[in-house]
């Protein structure tokens, strides 16, 4: 039953490294624009009052909407093909990347900020030079758990084109086909988790020395 | 000079200044003190506009500080919070530099005075230097804390309960080692805590304040000594005057109604007055409670006739004292000449009351406890 199952893998080898590979392209994508929209939004939250509610709101009804509806209206907005499949990918990084992002800026001890505010630092300063080291770790966990995410999210651009494992899964599920479904899903899940590793292991490496001690 | 010319703040309807004068001299260390909620923190953080006044002003050198840049005016103000201000990401070298830096000085002479300032504070520069906050001990953090309000070399530094969070072995070191800072830099510093025994040892002045409005502002003997209102005198303790020798006057422990006989009285009523009071010793007075001299339980063994009158016997040539003397004086006069008790007069010899050597040493014992 292995072997078969072996077997059968080896034999789809080039398809499966072709389709991890636009994989991993599209997840990739979706997270860099993810996180070029979400950090800076995180921090112009915390410099605006009254603004959190608001965007976590949106960003939180967005991720409560079902991913197959959101494809359904991206196909008529952006046609067919990988463009709809990283927004909808990116519309659901973002939550956990902004979260984080200002939940880690916001949750410095008062006292640090109060020293940085009592020297003289201006706005700017204390934001590059004392809320963004600090919050460092807690911004690169929020962006671990938006890249694992889009690993997953990314199966269903299969859906409308755009290709990835997803497309050995839907294979597989039209045809009945477990192996095939497997040979989709497995190397989905080593990509989840590889990524979660390399984030994991980021993240440990932009924690400010002073604090990892 | 600081000033502060009728500074009120409100919290929506809640006053928690209200009214509040005060005036800090150059060079001079005041320590503002009271319960938790009295405002003290409040006062400091509006020195350098982290809290601005609802109504007042606050003058620094005769100029408005409202109509200064805020950035500006903390860059040249020194400020020390508890020991978690310090920057976790930063190593030593990054936090002293830090105010040094905001204000652009090229990096030679920032790294100079870091190594100045550090030497300055009892840590050697190639040890700690490089080192981060979390790699010290509660004690050399708050010393870089220090270090780092000096960096710019301030005129003024602000200090919100510094030493609150440090054991209290560490703690009387800092503040010994801030007291010869202060001598030797002679800086205008605003000091916070709720620690009278902080204060005592460290203020030229002591502000004492109790919700929102300065109770009694002065030297801390004046406030030992005089105490404005109940309020001061439960917060520096009862015993406190018994803790500061020094400070104490010879009317403060002063038996006030030492047994005192007329010259008139014969050895055997002398005899009587002293069995019936416990002592060995009477005051020989006159008619005005003029003292004229001591007549002893020996002097009286020593003489057979009993029916001899006081007056024939006493000793005059007393040492006496003034009520107002310290009583750290009187001690030496007493060890210095032997004696057991010196009577207290006023400048018109008017007998004011005793000290003897067993209510010191008792007073002293006390001070012990």
């Amino acid at each position: 039953m292995v072997s078969e199952y072996i077997n059968f893998i080896v034999q789809r080898m080039d398809d499966i490294l072709l389709f991890s590979g636009q994989h991993l392209q599209l997840s990739f994508m979706a997270i860099l624009i993810a996180i070029s929209i979400g950090v800076p939004m995180g921090i112009i939250m915390t410099m605006i009052p009254g603004m959190s509610p608001f965007i976590l709101g949106v960003a939180n009804a967005v991720q409560a909407m079902p991913s197959l509806a959101l494809m359904g209206f991206m196909v008529p907005l952006l046609g067919i093909g990988s463009t709809p499949s990283i927004v909808m990918v990116i519309v659901y990084a973002l939550l956990p990347i902004i979260k984080n992002t200002y939940t880690g800026l916001t949750s410095i001890d008062r006292a640090i900020i109060e020293a940085g505010i009592g020297m003289g630092m201006t706005e700017f300063q204390l934001m590059t030079m004392v809320r963004i080291p600090l919050a460092l770790p807690v911004i690169m966990a929020g962006i671990r758990i938006a890249a694992v995410m889009a690993v997953g999210y990314t199966t269903l651009a299969a859906l409308i084109g755009a290709g990835g494992l997803g497309q050995l899964i839907y294979r597989g599920i039209s045809m009945v086909n477990t192996k095939l479904i497997l040979a989709g899903a497995v190397p989905a899940m080593i990509l989840a988790l590889l990524i979660d590793r390399v984030f994991f292991f980021l993240e440990r490496k932009v924690m400010p020395k002073g604090i990892k001690l | 000079m600081i000033k502060f010319d009728n500074i009120t703040k409100k919290y929506g309807e809640t006053e928690v200044i209200s009214g509040v004068n005060l005036e800090i001299n150059d060079g001079e260390f005041v320590v503002l003190i009271g319960p938790s909620g009295c405002g003290k923190t409040t006062c400091l953080k509006m020195i350098n506009r982290l809290v601005e006044p609802s109504s007042g002003t606050i003058f620094i050198d005769g100029e408005d500080i409202s109509k200064k840049d805020p950035i500006e005016l903390r860059r040249n103000i020194g400020y020390v919070i508890q020991q978690i201000g310090l920057f976790p990401h930063m190593t030593v070298r990054q936090n002293i530099e830090l105010v040094p830096l905001l204000k652009k000085w090229p990096r030679e002479k920032r790294l100079k005075r870091v190594e100045e300032l550090l030497m300055l504070v009892g840590m050697p520069p190639e040890q700690f230097i490089n080192r981060f906050p979390l790699e010290l001990s509660g004690g050399q953090r708050q010393r870089v804390g220090v270090a780092r309000a000096l960096a710019a070399d301030p005129e003024i530094i602000l200090m919100d309960e510094p030493f609150s969070a440090i054991d209290p072995i560490a703690r009387t070191q800092l503040q010994d080692e801030l007291y010869e800072l202060q001598e030797k830099l002679k800086k205008t510093i605003v000091f916070v805590t709720h620690d009278i025994d902080e204060a005592l040892k460290l203020a030229d002045r002591i502000c004492i304040m109790k919700e929102g409005k300065v109770v009694q502002f002065d030297t801390p003997e004046e406030i030992l000594k005089n105490p404005a209102n109940e309020f001061v005198e439960n917060l520096i303790g009862k015993k406190r005057l018994w803790k500061q020798p020094e400070l104490m006057s010879v009317k403060d422990v002063m038996i006030t109604n030492p047994v005192k006989a007329l010259p008139s009285r014969t050895l055997t009523q002398a005899v009587e007055i002293m069995t019936e009071s416990g002592v060995d010793s009477v005051l020989v007075v006159d008619n005005e409670n003029r003292l004229l001299g001591i007549v002893t339980a020996e002097n009286i063994r020593q003489n057979k006739d009993k029916a001899r009158k006081l007056e024939e016997i006493y000793t005059r040539n007393l040492f006496t004292v003034r009520p107002e003397d310290s009583v750290l004086d009187v001690l030496k006069l007493m060890s210095q000449k032997r004696i057991g008790y010196v009577p207290v007069v006023d400048e018109n010899n008017i007998l004011k009351g005793l000290v003897t050597r067993s209510t010191l040493v008792n007073l002293l014992g006390e001070s012990l406890e």
